[in-house]
């Protein structure tokens, strides 16, 4: 029995494939976000310590850790299409790079909602929130530059070998600022949780994360057919698609 | 190959000299946004203290982006850069040669005035040495990492700001270290373990940008 793999790696083939899985998947992030939601808002016990605010990591970790995920899946793509010249790949690439910076704004932005009450404040120089931030930077940076390419292949190009220097980049920029933060501040706040949490909360935040992750898969496959048919309008196949939706 | 090297580098410098202007503006700005910061912040003597390596370090961290753009861009438009690609040296060597010669011009000037600049902000003498030493293994990091920036918005529209947005979250790293070594110098640890890691880092960085520079270069001019 032979499997040809490489099937689906023609935008005229994955187009019809796309659209069903963004489909199937967009219908299980709703549910998984509705039913992550109810759970984390209605059925979780209030924190003993924290009150009601903590109730905005359902929403904050999931979009951090998507954050992270996104970035190592876009270089998955972006260096598969730089070591295999394919063009479904950079297609990929630069469909993510939006919905991983969207996570990580996500992450930022109820972070610092979840901070003002917790800490006090809306912001601190702490190791993980500055790496955050520089991970949104290099999302931006990789959309900037793809967005400065008129010539899609050398786009993905540059943008595949920006995001590869990014992602090695990104262990040390963590490192360094972590260090740098310790070395600085003394006894700053610690973002390590609570070991003990409930089983419900863990519940609802796994959900979340997997509402969050569907929702992604959805998302960046919406956004790659659109991708698809604008790179490929001359041809045949993508003329039959645009034809048949306007 | 060595020759070709040499030949490599002492062609940049002989451009940078008959142009030495351009040297003289990345240096100007350097000192002149550096003195910005006295009037900007107040002239408190032991603010300024605190404040000297962070500041000497962004300004010659903007200093060196600035000069970035004319690593290769003169070559790419008169052609040279695609005879240096056809040529037999390696690629990613003739590109290591062009980042040396470009910090030999813009990134060593810089470290060679930070004592002086050091000393308007009323920073000891024995911090002096270790700022200007963490400055001049910082500075070709970033001339390194920036030449892959430099590489890739080659030929592009707003390659300037484009640049600064590509690089600038890749240069947090050595900025941390970097003004880290005369901070820890300050409060007495040394600075010892930042330097340390600086030389590592640009080690790494010498290592694999000059290749992956050359990798964006194939891709910008192909």
């Amino acid at each position: 029995m032979s499997i040809n793999w490489f099937k689906y790696s023609s935008p005229q083939t994955f187009f019809p494939l796309a659209g069903r899985l963004a489909l199937g998947f967009g219908v299980l992030a709703l549910l998984a976000c509705c039913v992550g939601l109810y759970l984390g808002f209605f059925v979780a016990p209030t924190d003993a310590q924290q009150g009601e605010a903590y109730r905005i990591i359902f929403i904050h970790v999931p979009a951090a850790w998507m954050s992270m995920f996104l970035y190592v899946v876009m270089v998955f793509w972006a260096g598969l299409g730089l070591a295999f010249n394919t063009r479904l790949s950079g297609m990929m690439a630069s469909a993510i790079a939006p919905t991983g910076a969207l996570f990580t704004f996500i992450a930022l932005w109820t972070g610092s909602f979840w901070g003002k009450p917790t800490w006090g404040t809306w912001w601190v120089w702490d190791a993980r929130l500055t790496s955050e931030l520089i991970l949104l930077f290099l999302y931006f940076g990789f959309m900037a530059l793809q967005a400065a390419i008129d010539d899609p292949r050398r786009a993905d190009k540059a943008g595949a070998l920006l995001a590869l220097v990014g992602v090695v980049n990104v262990p040390i920029i963590y490192f360094s600022v972590k260090w740098w933060n310790t070395l600085h501040q003394g006894a700053s706040v610690s973002l390590t949780k609570a070991p003990s949490m409930a089983a419900t909360m863990l519940g609802a935040m796994l959900i979340m994360t997997f509402g969050f992750w569907f929702y992604g898969i959805a998302a960046v496959l919406l956004r790659a057919r659109c991708i698809m048919l604008e790179r490929e309008r001359t041809s045949d196949w993508a003329g039959q698609y645009a034809g048949g939706a306007a | 190959m060595i020759a070709a090297l040499r030949c490599v580098i002492v062609r940049d410098l002989r451009l940078a000299a008959r142009r030495s202007s351009d040297v003289l503006t990345v240096v100007l700005f350097f000192v002149i946004v550096v003195s910005l910061f006295p009037l900007g912040i107040g002239p408190e003597p032991k603010l300024l203290r605190t404040v000297a390596p962070g500041v000497l370090w962004v300004a010659a961290l903007l200093a060196s982006m600035l000069a970035l753009g004319r690593v290769f861009a003169a070559d790419h438009a008169d052609g040279t850069l695609e005879q240096m690609m056809l040529g037999a040296t390696p690629l990613g060597l003739v590109v290591a040669a062009k980042v040396f010669a470009h910090w030999l011009i813009s990134g060593l000037p810089l470290v060679l005035i930070s004592p002086v600049l050091a000393l308007q902000f009323d920073l000891s003498q024995e911090l002096l040495g270790v700022l200007a030493l963490s400055l001049a293994l910082g500075t070709p990091i970033l001339s390194l990492i920036g030449a892959i920036g430099a590489a890739l918005t080659l030929g592009l529209r707003g390659a300037g700001t484009l640049l600064s947005l590509l690089v600038l979250p890749l240069y947090v790293p050595v900025l941390v270290i970097g003004a880290g070594a005369a901070e820890a110098a300050a409060s007495g640890l040394g600075g010892h373990a930042q330097l340390l890691l600086l030389g590592a880092m640009l080690i790494f960085a010498g290592a694999f940008a000059p290749w992956a520079a050359a990798a964006a270069l194939r891709i910008s001019v192909e």
